[in-house]
C-alpha cells in the first residue's frame, strides 16, 4: 500500500540553495523536494555536495543563498535543534551512539521519559520498545548493552533513535555501508515501513542497486549542481552512472580489458608462500600462494574469514599454525613489524580504525610506513618527502588543500588513496589490501582498482580483498574461496568466471555440508 | 575579511593563533605588575667582584630549570597519549641517592665524586623511568596507575634511601651545578637550555617526533604502520625518568639537602600545567616543546612574582589558579570562537569541517 507521492504537498522544498565555504562554493543553487511517503535517493559522487545538502537541511550548515520550506512556509535553521523541531530527523553514516548503554537508553537518550522521582526508567524502557516495535524491531531487547550488536543492528537502533520524536522527515546518510545484503534486507524493510506511515525519506548512498531497490525518486548531483530529479522507474542504470560520473565508466571497462590481456598463469615459484597457516577460532589452517604480478582476489562473504586470513598473511594476528616464506625467507610470527621487515604491506579494512591518521598531515600519513621502515634514527628528509608526496598525490589523483592539511579534511576517496600510497611508498613485494575501495565515491573506485592493477604489472604480489565480487572478478588472476572460516577452494579466473560461479561455490559447498 | 587585512594584520593573527601567545603574554603582565611594583625589577646588574649578572629576571630563569626539565620530559609523554605522574617522586629519589652518595663520600671536594653523584641520580631516574615504560608497554596498564605507582613509592623509596632523614652534604662542585656561573650566567640556566635544545633537536631533526605523535593520534594505526610502539613507549618514559632525575640534582644542589617530603612535591602537576599552557593537547599527538618551554617560564615567574608581592602563603594557590583558569580560557577554541562570533556577527564559521565532503 504505496502512498501516491505526487498527491500529496511536498513537506521539504528546498529552493536554489547554496552553501559556501571560504574559499568554495560547496553547493550551487540546488533544489530538492520531498514529499510525504517517499523515499527520495541523493546520488553523486564524494565532493559532490550530498553531504553538505543533507547538513543545511538538518540545520548543521547555514545556506548561504536559496530557500527551506517546510509544509510550505519558509524556516531558517541556526542550528540541528531548529530543524528538529521541524520535524527532520536524521542517522548518520557513522553510527553517534554510545556503545556502553542499553539499546533503550540509546534510544531515549536525551528524551527520558520522566516521572514523579526523576527519569522513569521503566516507562523509558517501555517506550523504547514501541519504537522499536513499531520499526519491526520487537525482538530486540531494549536492556541489553548495545556494544554488543552487530553493527547492522546499531544501525538500526540509530533509525529508532531517529523516529523517537516521529520525524515527518528522515535522513540516512550512507546507511548501508557496512552492511551485509541480508541485513540491508532489513533496513529496507524498516524504511518501507516508515514510509507506508507517510515519513519522507531521504536516502543518501553510493550503492545503485539499493538506491533502485528502495527509492521512488532519484536527485543526482554532480560538482554541487543538481543534475536533475528522476522517477526511478523510468531511470536506466547506465544513465544514472553516466549522470553521476561522465566518463569514468570507460576507464572500469579498460581497466576490466586490460586485466584480461595480461593474465598469465603464474610460472616459477611464489613469491608468497603460506603453508598452514591459520589460528584457533579465526580461520582453519591455509595454504596460499602468491607469484610476482599476481592479483589473488579472496571470495567469500564478510565473516568467511577473509580479513582473518589476510590479518595472518600480513603478520599482523600472530598465526598459531603453519609457517610462511617471502622470496624463500621465513616470516617470524611476531606482530607487524614482521611483515613490514619482510615487505608485507596491509591495508586495513576499515581507514579510520588502523588506517590513516586523521589528525596528521596528508604528507605525515604517506611517508609514515617508509619513515617506520627505515626508523626514527634516519629521518626522510623534507626534500625526499616533498617529491614522494608529489609522486603520490599526482599517481593517485589525491586531491586536497595542500599536503599539509590533516587527512580527516579529505573525502573517504582520497583518504583511502592516501593509505593505498602510504604502502606502496614502502615499495612492497606483497601487498594485502582488506576492502580497499568500501564506502568511496566512484571515481575513487576506479582510481583505486586502476592502482591496483598497476601494481600488479609492477611485479607486487596482491592479495585482494572486497564485498564488491564484481571488483574481485574484474582484478583477480586466481579466487580463493572462502567461507566459514576455511578454504573451500580455488579458481583461475577466465573468460567463463562470473560473480555467479563464486556465489555458486559457496551455495553448492553449503549443499556437501548438509 | 581576510583580503583587506594588510601585512602587519596577518603576522599579528598568526601570532595570535600560536598555541603559547597568551602564556608569552602572561608572562609580560606578571611582570608588569612586578614592574610596577617596584620599577628596577627588571634591572640586571653584573656583580662587579666576578661578573656574573644578577637580578630578578637571572633568578627567575634559574628556578625554571627544573621545572623545564621534567615538562620536557612529560610533553613528550603526554605526546604519546600518556601521562607521567612520577617526576615529582623521581626528582625527589635521584636528589636522596646523590646526596647520600655524597655524604658518605670521603673526598668533599672532589669533581670526580659531584661527576658519579650525578650519574647515579640520573640513572636512578632512567631506572624508574624504565618501571614506567614497563608497566605501560609491556604490561599495558594505564599511564595514569603506573606512574601513579611510582608516584607513591617514590617517596617512600627515598625515605628508605635516606632513613627519613634529610641528608646532607657538601660538594662544592655539585654545588656549583646549581649556584656556580660561567661566563657570567647560571650554570644551571646554560645545563638546561642546553638540554632542552638536544631534546629538541633529537625529537625534530630524526624521526622521533612524528612516531610519537602518529603513536599519540592513533596507536592502532600507528602500529600497523610498522612503529614500534613499545619501544617507543620505553623511550620517552625513559627519557622522561633521565630529565626528572637531572631536575632532582638541580633542585637538591642549590641547597646540598634533600628534603624528603618537599623536593619534587607537586612538582609533577606543574610540569603537566607548562605542557598545557605550551598549547599540547593532553589527548596526546601533536606537541609543541617550545610552547612547553614558555609554559615552564610562566610557571616560574608566577611562583617568584607570588613571593615578590608578598601573597600570603595560603592564597597563593588561589593566585595561581586564577592566573592558569584565565589563560587556559583564553587558549580554548570554543571562547575564541565566541569573540569571534561576537565581533563578526553573521559569519559563517564551520566548526570543524572546512572542506565540503
Amino acid at each position: 500500500m504505496r502512498m501516491d507521492a505526487a498527491a500529496h504537498d511536498p513537506v521539504v522544498q528546498m529552493l536554489g540553495i547554496s552553501v559556501d565555504f571560504p574559499g568554495t562554493r560547496a553547493l550551487d543553487g540546488v533544489d530538492l523536494t520531498l514529499y510525504p511517503g517517499e523515499v527520495h535517493a541523493l546520488m553523486g559522487e564524494n565532493g559532490a555536495g550530498k553531504s553538505t545538502i543533507v547538513k543545511a537541511l538538518t540545520g548543521a550548515y547555514r545556506v548561504s543563498a536559496g530557500e527551506i520550506r517546510i509544509n510550505g512556509s519558509p524556516v531558517s535553521f541556526t542550528g540541528t535543534a531548529g530543524a528538529e523541531a521541524e520535524g527532520i530527523a536524521a542517522a548518520f553514516q557513522e553510527v553517534d551512539l554510545c556503545g556502553n548503554l542499553s539499546i533503550g537508553e540509546n534510544v531515549m537518550l536525551g528524551r527520558e521519559v520522566r516521572g514523579r522521582w526523576g527519569i522513569s526508567w521503566a516507562a523509558t524502557h517501555r517506550r523504547a520498545s514501541e519504537i522499536l516495535a513499531e520499526l519491526g524491531l520487537a525482538d530486540l531487547d531494549p536492556r541489553a548493552p548495545l556494544g554488543a550488536l552487530a553493527p547492522a543492528i546499531q544501525q538500526l537502533v540509530a533509525i529508532a533513535r531517529a523516529m523517537v520524536v516521529h520525524p515527518k522527515v528522515l535522513v540516512l546518510d550512507e546507511p548501508t555501508s557496512s552492511l551485509e545484503p541480508v541485513e540491508v534486507e532489513r533496513l529496507f524493510r524498516v524504511i518501507r515501513r516508515l514510509r507506508d506511515q507517510g515519513v519522507a525519506i531521504l536516502f543518501v548512498s553510493h550503492f545503485l542497486e539499493q538506491v533502485f531497490a528502495i527509492s521512488d525518486r532519484v536527485t543526482v548531483l554532480r560538482d554541487g549542481r543538481s543534475q536533475g530529479v528522476y522517477p526511478t522507474r523510468d531511470l536506466d542504470r547506465t544513465e544514472l552512472i553516466s549522470l553521476m560520473m561522465g566518463q569514468d565508466i570507460a576507464t572500469l571497462r579498460t581497466i576490466g580489458s586490460q586485466r584480461r590481456a595480461h593474465r598469465v598463469d603464474p610460472r616459477g615459484a611464489p613469491l608468497f608462500r603460506a603453508q598452514g597457516v591459520g589460528r584457533r577460532g579465526e580461520i582453519e589452517p591455509t595454504d596460499l600462494d602468491l607469484h610476482r604480478g599476481e592479483v589473488v582476489g579472496l571470495g567469500g562473504l564478510r565473516g568467511s574469514g577473509r580479513s582473518e586470513l589476510a590479518l595472518l598473511v600480513a603478520g599482523v594476528m600472530r598465526r598459531d599454525s603453519g609457517s610462511m616464506s617471502v622470496a624463500g625467507k621465513q616470516v617470524g610470527a611476531a606482530g607487524p613489524g614482521a611483515g613490514t621487515r619482510s615487505r608485507v604491506a596491509f591495508a586495513s579494512e576499515d581507514r579510520r580504525d588502523g588506517g590513516v591518521i586523521g589528525e596528521l598531515s596528508l604528507q605525515d600519513n604517506l611517508i609514515l610506513a617508509l619513515q617506520a621502515q627505515r626508523g626514527w634514527a634516519r629521518p626522510i628528509s623534507r626534500d625526499e618527502r616533498d617529491a614522494v608526496v608529489e609522486h603520490f598525490m599526482a599517481a593517485f589523483n589525491i586531491t586536497a588543500p595542500s599536503p599539509a592539511t590533516p587527512v580527516r579534511y579529505l573525502s573517504g576517496g582520497n583518504q583511502q588513496k592516501v593509505l593505498l600510497a602510504r604502502w606502496l611508498a614502502t615499495r612492497p613485494r606483497v601487498m594485502v589490501l582488506d576492502e580497499p575501495t568500501r564506502g568511496v565515491d566512484m571515481a575513487s573506485k576506479v582510481e583505486i582498482q586502476a592502482r591496483v592493477a598497476e601494481m600488479a604489472m609492477e611485479g607486487v604480489a596482491v592479495l585482494f580483498i572486497s564485498s564488491e565480487l564484481e571488483e574481485v572478478v574484474r582484478l583477480s588472476d586466481r579466487i580463493v574461496v572462502l567461507k566459514d572460516r576455511r578454504k573451500i577452494g580455488e579458481v583461475s579466473n577466465g573468460p567463463g568466471v562470473t560473480v555467479d560461479t563464486i556465489i555458486e561455490m559457496i551455495a553448492a559447498d553449503n549443499e556437501l555440508d548438509d | 575579511m581576510t583580503e583587506t587585512q594588510s601585512a602587519p594584520a596577518r603576522t599579528a593573527a598568526r601570532l595570535l593563533r600560536t598555541p603559547y601567545f597568551w602564556g608569552i603574554v602572561a608572562i609580560a603582565l606578571l611582570l608588569l605588575v612586578n614592574v610596577l611594583r617596584d620599577p628596577g625589577y627588571l634591572a640586571i646588574t653584573v656583580n662587579p667582584a666576578n661578573g656574573n649578572l644578577v637580578g630578578n629576571l637571572v633568578d627567575i630563569l634559574r628556578a625554571a630549570a627544573p621545572i623545564l626539565m621534567i615538562a620536557v620530559g612529560m610533553c613528550l609523554v603526554i605526546a604519546t597519549g600518556g601521562i607521567d605522574l612520577s617526576v615529582g617522586s623521581i626528582m625527589v629519589v635521584s636528589g636522596a641517592v646523590a646526596m647520600e652518595f655524597l655524604n658518605a663520600a670521603a673526598a668533599p671536594d672532589s669533581v670526580l665524586a659531584a661527576l658519579a653523584a650525578f650519574l647515579l641520580a640520573v640513572a636512578f631516574g632512567a631506572i624508574l623511568g624504565a618501571v614506567n615504560g614497563i608497566l605501560v608497554s609491556v604490561v599495558g596498564l594505564q599511564p595514569f596507575i603506573s606512574t601513579l605507582v611510582i608516584l607513591l613509592a617514590g617517596r617512600g623509596l627515598a625515605k628508605v634511601i635516606t632513613e627519613g632523614q634529610n641528608t646532607a652534604a657538601s660538594n662544592e662542585p655539585f654545588r656549583w651545578i646549581a649556584n656556580g656561573y660561567l661566563v657570567g650566567l647560571p650554570v644551571v640556566l646554560l645545563f638546561a637550555v642546553l638540554i632542552v635544545i638536544a631534546v629538541g633537536l633529537l625529537v625534530r631533526r630524526s624521526a622521533l617526533g612524528l612516531m610519537i605523535e602518529a603513536i599519540g593520534m592513533d596507536p592502532k594505526a600507528a602500529r600497523l604502520a610498522g612503529i614500534k610502539r613499545r619501544s617507543l613507549l620505553m623511550t620517552v618514559y625513559i627519557a622522561s625518568g633521565i630529565l626528572a632525575g637531572i631536575a632532582g640534582v638541580f633542585a637538591t644542589a642549590s641547597v646540598m639537602t634533600v628534603d624528603v617530603s618537599r623536593t619534587g612535591y607537586q612538582l609533577e602537576l606543574d610540569a603537566i600545567l607548562a605542557v598545557v599552557i605550551g598549547g599540547t593537547s593532553l589527548a596526546g599527538g601533536k606537541f609543541n616543546l617550545g610552547g612547553t618551554v614558555v609554559g615552564a617560564l610562566l610557571i616560574a615567574t608566577l611562583d617568584k612574582t607570588v613571593v615578590f608581592l608578598g601573597i600570603s602563603s595560603s592564597a597563593t594557590p588561589a593566585f595561581k589558579a586564577i592566573v592558569i583558569v584565565v589563560l587556559c580560557l583564553l587558549q580554548s577554541e570554543r571562547v575564541r570562537q565566541l569573540f569571534r562570533q561576537r565581533r563578526a556577527p553573521g559569519t559563517f564559521v564551520p566548526s570543524k569541517e572546512t572542506i565540503p565532503a
